[in-house]
């Protein structure tokens, strides 16, 4: 292979600064794991609401629940990052705009986890109703039945076991908060792929260095995002019951 | 501001668009029959029961489910030439790197489905004869694969909307192609809504599809 | 320089000969595919870009074809196939490398850092990285940046050069980055940002391109000075030979001038907008003298 190898470039100093290229890599971790994990919040509360309101009785509030998930997932993460950093504040009244835009404190940030966390949220919302829906129909009747509301019944019998079962297909959605999170670096945030960018730029090139080190460390968190979900996956097992598909 | 947006220039970008469009639709195509050929021989050699096959099998679909696409493109683009010496242009390397990372994840929709099909049918089969091929071929395959037609197609609309993603290498696909029209006509904004709801369109129609195709085969069953 | 007249007068010898088969390299590498692949850029107004039909033109499309030319006449193959690949800043480096492309032929600055990979042709082009601001800020240094957003572009060298700044003067900017030129630029017109750094040449085709081109201003001091020049492959003396012979005779006879006077000084493709970009003065020390210097040659007295 014709390449210039040079692994000490993650111990040399950035130019014209004062950190190492290793002190970047740390931070852009930093904020790739923060912008996951508070998308993955967003998308989870959301998600379970709007997925729960597809399976009630109530046609409007399925309707609500059904137009979130079509308008949250078909349009691609990046396309909504736009749109909500460039577009949408330029929809607010002036004064907020120029707020949102210039004072906010920390604003690339929670656009991007905002954003995040409302395209997975759309994608929860879908798995937690297949859980709902793949629920033996007499759990239901059987909640109305001893007298509980809708609400209650989706309290203490529906919801307690749907998030059972459906562990396993959030786990993917978990790390692919984890994965897609690499779209924050397009409204500026330092995370690890524009870490990765601006590496290859200002080390002249270095780019096998410069992408190894992220890659390996997108892997660490997927795998950590995976055992943290196995582990609850053990716990909240309910003995006995299979769902049949 | 925006009540100055000015779409007059979308009919002047739209053979660019269209020349995106076209090519994430082609890699698209390619990728989901590639990736869904490649996925099923993943998701046989793990249920084979065959112990390194069957591992090495699950250590390439898990490494591929863990590193996010974005990475994967620029590997592969960089990589491949470096290894084999042999330059490739932008389009071939997007649609290799998306039919390998794309297997991986209908490898594991084929494995769920092969094994929603009762045990029962693969000892039948065994049982008038068949070898343990023939019988996926003829038995388990066909069910498994009907079954998971909605799923599969899920996961080709998450392909279709990720084909965004290949203007880290400058393949130029619908998206790259409204960027370089916007730059070009100064229209950023207007392009990228543009395109966001030809994404949307397409996709939109998708989830129709699965929503159909679900009905039909809750039928069937 | 002594070397580079060596590598002159070898390639001339070179090509003196008759025999093909003499062609090493790049040479060697264009002669047996009968192909040259060319680097182009899709969005650097107007070194190398798009037109309405997906074609990339520009200043250093132009130059690079000339090179062809030479190349053809070099391998007395008047019949090589062209190819052209689109790259980004963030990969032309690894596929000049590894070979995927000949010739770079988009914005790139030629640094001692990027010398270390790849070579480069002689300056045909210098910028300045200079800052665009709305006309109504009032905004005309870079001293009234301080606690202000200012926006650069992802992976590009400006993002070090505001960082040296920002160091240098002790003005605190709040940077904030555009994933591409486009996007730093919508940053600046939505009011994200005051003001945005970067090349000279794109600010202006950026502003020329935008809504309201009269709005806008170039203003300041140059942040930097940086020599831009086509890219080819390392440790080729062949092939740099000939490369260094074609710019330097077209920048003698003055072609180079006429090909800067098309593309920067007349309505230009795809809405015949005219930059009105005056070549600048160290622009035409290198018509009369050519080199690759690089650019810290050129700011050293930071």
């Amino acid at each position: 292979m014709n390449y210039h190898w040079n692994w000490n470039v993650f111990f040399q100093t950035i130019p014209s600064g004062d950190e190492t290229y290793l002190a970047w890599i740390i931070h852009g971790l930093g904020w790739t794991v923060s912008i996951s994990l508070a998308a993955w919040v967003i998308a989870l509360v959301l998600g379970s609401v709007m997925g729960t309101l597809r399976t009630v009785p109530n046609t409007g509030l399925r309707l609500i629940g059904h137009a979130w998930v079509e308008f949250f997932r078909n349009v691609p993460l990046l396309m909504q990052l736009f749109i909500w950093f460039f577009v949408v504040p330029e929809m607010l009244p002036r004064d907020w705009g120029m707020w949102v835009k210039q004072d906010m404190p920390a604003k690339e940030f929670i656009t991007a986890f905002v954003a995040l966390g409302l395209f997975t949220s759309a994608r929860v919302a879908e798995q937690v109703r297949a859980g709902i829906q793949a629920l033996p129909r007499g759990q239901r009747n059987a909640g109305l039945a001893i007298g509980f509301t809708q609400a209650q019944t989706y309290r203490y019998v529906i919801l307690p076991m749907a998030f059972r079962i459906i562990i396993p297909p959030l786990t993917s959605e978990f790390m692919n908060a984890f994965k897609n999170s690499g779209v924050a670096y397009t409204v500026g945030v330092w995370e690890l792929i524009f870490v990765s960018r601006q590496m290859v730029e200002e080390t002249g090139g270095q780019v096998i260095e410069s992408l190894i080190v992220p890659t390996v460390l997108y892997i660490l968190c997927a795998y950590a995002a995976n055992q943290l979900m196995a582990v609850i996956d053990r716990r909240a097992h309910v003995p006995g019951f299979i769902v049949a598909k | 501001m925006f009540s100055t947006l000015d779409f007059s220039v979308i009919p002047l970008a739209l053979p660019a668009i269209f020349k995106g469009l076209a090519f994430s639709l082609e890699l698209t195509l390619i990728a989901m029959i590639g990736g869904v050929i490649l996925g099923t021989l993943l998701a046989l050699a793990r249920l084979s029961g065959g112990k390194w096959l069957g591992r090495a099998a699950k250590f390439y679909v898990d490494i591929m489910r863990s590193i996010p696409l974005l990475m994967m493109i620029l590997w592969f683009f960089f990589l491949i030439p470096l290894l084999t010496g042999q330059p490739i242009g932008q389009e071939k390397s997007a649609i290799i790197t998306f039919t390998l990372f794309q297997a991986a994840f209908y490898s594991e929709i084929m494995r769920a489905g092969i094994q929603s099909i009762p045990r029962g049918q693969v000892n039948a089969a065994l049982a008038i004869g068949m070898t343990y091929w023939q019988s996926m071929g003829h038995v388990i395959l066909p069910q498994a694969f009907r079954n998971m037609v909605p799923v599969l197609l899920t996961q080709t609309f998450v392909l279709f909307q990720d084909t965004s993603l290949v203007y880290a290498i400058g393949a130029t696909d619908l998206l790259k192609a409204a960027e370089n029209a916007g730059m070009l006509y100064g229209r950023t904004v207007e392009m990228y809504l543009f395109v966001s709801l030809i994404y949307f369109a397409i996709c939109f129609a998708l989830s129709m599809l699965v929503k159909y195709m679900n009905k039909r085969i809750a039928i069937i069953r | 320089m002594t070397k580079f007249h060596l590598l002159l007068a070898s390639a001339l010898l070179c090509s003196l000969g008759t025999a093909q088969a003499q062609v090493d390299g790049t040479l060697k590498k264009i002669s047996d595919t009968k192909s040259i692949t060319l680097g182009i850029r899709e969005s650097s107004f107007p070194l190398s870009y798009l037109d309405a039909n997906q074609k990339p033109i520009g200043y250093h499309i132009d130059v690079c074809m000339a090179i062809v030319e030479a190349v053809k006449t070099r391998l007395q193959n008047p019949k090589l196939e062209v190819k052209m690949q689109a790259v980004t800043s963030q990969n032309r480096i690894p596929l000049m490398v590894n070979g995927t492309i000949d010739l770079e032929c988009g914005s790139t600055t030629n640094n001692l850092d990027r010398q270390k990979q790849v070579a480069f042709a002689p300056t045909t082009f210098v910028t300045n990285v200079r800052m665009a601001v709305k006309k109504a800020s009032g905004i005309t240094d870079l001293d009234h940046l301080g606690g202000k957003p200012v926006a650069t572009t992802t992976g590009t060298t400006s993002v070090a050069l505001m960082r040296a700044n920002e160091k240098g003067k002790s003005i605190d900017f709040k940077e904030v980055y555009g994933k591409d030129h486009a996007d730093s630029f919508l940053m600046l017109e939505t009011d994200r940002a005051v003001a945005f750094v970067m090349d000279d040449n794109l600010l202006a085709g950026l502003i020329a391109n935008s809504k309201s081109p009269s709005d806008y201003a170039l203003v300041g001091a140059p942040l930097s000075i940086e020599p831009i020049a086509i890219m080819l492959r390392k440790d080729d003396p062949q092939f740099k030979g000939l490369v260094h012979a074609t710019i330097s005779d077209m920048a003698k006879t003055g072609a180079l001038t006429k090909l800067y006077n098309k593309w920067f000084l007349a309505p230009i493709p795809p809405k015949g907008i005219n930059l009105n970009f005056a070549m600048s003065d160290a622009l035409k020390a290198l018509m009369a003298k050519p080199n690759d210097n690089p650019a810290e040659m050129y700011n050293t007295k930071k």
